[in-house]
């Protein structure tokens, strides 16, 4: 069963130079496997394909429940020499949001995992 | 030694609310109010002030407010550590110590310098340190001639020899916003300099108040809806503990709220590796972080580990780069859209004519793709208005220039519906850069003074 990410976590992003990061957020601790069985470095990478130009790295915060990308080259050159509306990144959490993934039939059914 | 401190934090920019610090120094008890200034291209915006006036170079505002919240910190013993100084501390120090003598109060101003490097420049790179981008890895050379400031980030450490000399307000140029918080901690608990699970909990901390309200409910995607009276946000306070565990909490009968949700949120900002946060006090671990409620609007921090500092240190060089410039129209229904695209192909087909040549152009659609590009979809057929937002960026000002003049001339020869230019040409603007490198450690003696009323 497909289920959009908006549903199952909340996100914050950001900048470095013409690097966004995305903090990538579980609603609950039940969820945070499923992100990281879902949510992968290429799945991301492919999400953003015309946005990201440069690799995609993910890092795990199991304490947290939540997991970091950083999409290189993504933010026309970053900072003031960008043209870009979102030259900061700050709405690319919220883009990622929109992704859907794939959730087991038991998953799906916990339906207490979904907000 | 105090059991417990409370540092605030008062500003999240240069720009920040204004009245956000007077209230965390009225609103309930705190020692010490933390204010950061300082982003990125914020140093290179203070050197071009300084070149127009020696007595600018830093943060205005501060002055200012010092004079309004300073009776209140002598007569409660507040202290005050903010890198307001920009490139000209000792000009704002020379300020604020004004406004002190006309209150008639005594205090002493603790000052940090050191950390400016651009007079060593050329020293430095003759040296073989070459400055590379950290991002692009081009060394310094390649934009020598174009820069504007170059700043080394100093850590906790001088901060805290201004502390112990008695400063109850310190100044910095580019310290770390970290070290702003992390500095009172180490001051008050004694904590050594080799300490580095108790230096990435101060340091942590520093991290989640730095950005001001963004911890206490300011851009917080987690159901926003609820979050409690935002026109009176709270903003952040670490209750911290010589054992380097914290709670995160804001004064009372404010708004906003301190939820793990949220301080998630905030941890993860601007994050790159989370096994390692680097700064010039340690080398912190965001992934051995643990949070749990303490009570309404209390978060405790707790777990946190820490590594030895580096040793480098993070420089921050701003050069020119060039010139852009940003024109936008808003088109209406129906087809506002289709409007705005046909619109933008003219405007191209005359910029191609001119002969104008840009490093880049970028054309968005605000209200269709601006934000989230290709995932939006397509607009629906009958979307009301749609903003035509081009920018272009180049070397050569007279290119800028002349591109500032073809956007009005598009709504009278141009597709219709269109409005939304009663601002005027757009206004050209120089570009300074941000150019991240790194310099060994031993290459910068910070320099602590204090002076008195």
């Amino acid at each position: 069963m497909k289920v959009q990410l908006l549903k199952l976590a909340h996100a914050r992003s950001g900048d470095k130079g013409d690097t966004a990061n995305i903090g990538l957020i579980a609603f609950s601790d039940e969820l945070y496997p499923i992100l990281v069985r879902e949510v992968t470095a290429e799945r991301v990478k492919e999400h953003f394909k015309g946005i990201c130009h440069g690799k995609v790295e993910r890092f795990e915060l199991p304490n947290l429940g939540a997991l970091n990308f950083l999409l290189h080259e993504s933010l026309g050159g970053g900072g003031t020499l960008s043209l870009m509306t979102d030259a900061q990144g700050k709405t690319f959490s919220t883009a990622l949001l929109r992704m859907e993934i794939e959730l087991t039939d038991d998953e799906y059914g916990s339906s207490s995992l979904l907000s | 030694m105090k059991q417990k401190i409370r540092i605030a934090a008062g500003q999240g920019f240069w720009g920040d609310l204004p009245d956000a610090p007077v209230r965390q120094v009225e609103g309930g008890p705190i020692d010490y109010l933390m204010l950061d200034y300082l982003a990125e291209v914020t140093m290179s915006i203070m050197q071009k002030q300084k070149a127009r006036d020696p007595n600018a170079g830093y943060a205005k505002d501060f002055v200012p407010l010092m004079r309004r919240i300073l009776p209140t910190c002598v007569e409660r013993d507040i202290k005050v550590t903010a890198n307001a100084g920009g490139v000209n501390v000792r000009g704002c120090a020379d300020a604020v110590m004004r406004e002190a003598r006309e209150l008639g109060l005594n205090v002493r101003i603790g000052i940090v310098t050191g950390d400016d490097i651009m007079s060593r420049l050329d020293e430095l790179l003759e040296h073989g340190i070459e400055l590379r981008n950290m991002d692009t890895g081009e060394p310094l050379s390649t934009v020598r001639d174009r820069i504007q400031s170059a700043n080394a980030y100093l850590g906790a450490c001088p901060i805290v020899d201004a502390l112990k000399q008695g400063a109850q307000i310190v100044i910095t140029g580019r310290a770390t916003d970290t070290g702003l918080t992390l500095a009172p901690m180490i001051h008050e608990f004694g904590w050594s300099n080799n300490d580095w699970n108790r230096l990435a909990a101060g340091t942590i901390a520093g991290h989640i108040i730095e950005c001001g309200a963004q911890a206490s409910g300011g851009n917080c995607q987690y159901e926003w809806r609820s979050i409690p009276n935002l026109a009176d946000v709270g903003f952040p306070i670490v209750d911290a503990s010589p054992d380097g565990t914290f709670v995160i909490t804001k004064h009372e009968r404010t708004g906003g709220w301190i939820i793990i949700p949220g301080i998630k949120e905030q941890l993860v900002y601007e994050m790159g590796d989370p096994h390692e946060y680097i700064t010039p006090d340690c080398v912190a671990d965001f992934t051995t972080i643990q949070l749990e409620y303490e009570g309404r609007d209390r978060v405790r921090v707790f777990g946190i580990e820490g590594r030895p500092a580096t040793e480098f240190l993070k420089v921050s060089i701003s050069y020119s780069a060039g010139f852009k410039a940003v024109g936008t129209l808003v088109y209406s229904w129906p087809d506002a859209y289709d409007k705005a695209q046909a619109a933008d192909r003219i405007l191209r087909a005359r910029l191609d004519r001119l002969g104008l040549k840009f490093e880049k152009v970028l054309t968005e659609f605000v209200g269709v793709s601006a934000t989230h590009g290709p995932l939006a979809g397509r607009p629906s057929a009958d979307i009301p208005e749609v903003q035509l937002r081009v920018g272009v960026r180049g070397q050569n000002r007279n290119a800028i220039e002349r591109f500032t003049k073809e956007i009005a001339p598009l709504i009278l020869t141009g597709p219709p519906a269109v409005t939304g230019f009663a601002g005027g040409r757009p206004k050209v603007e120089e570009i300074v850069a941000y150019w991240p490198a790194l310099i060994p450690k031993e290459e910068i003696t910070p320099v602590v003074e204090v002076l008195e009323t």
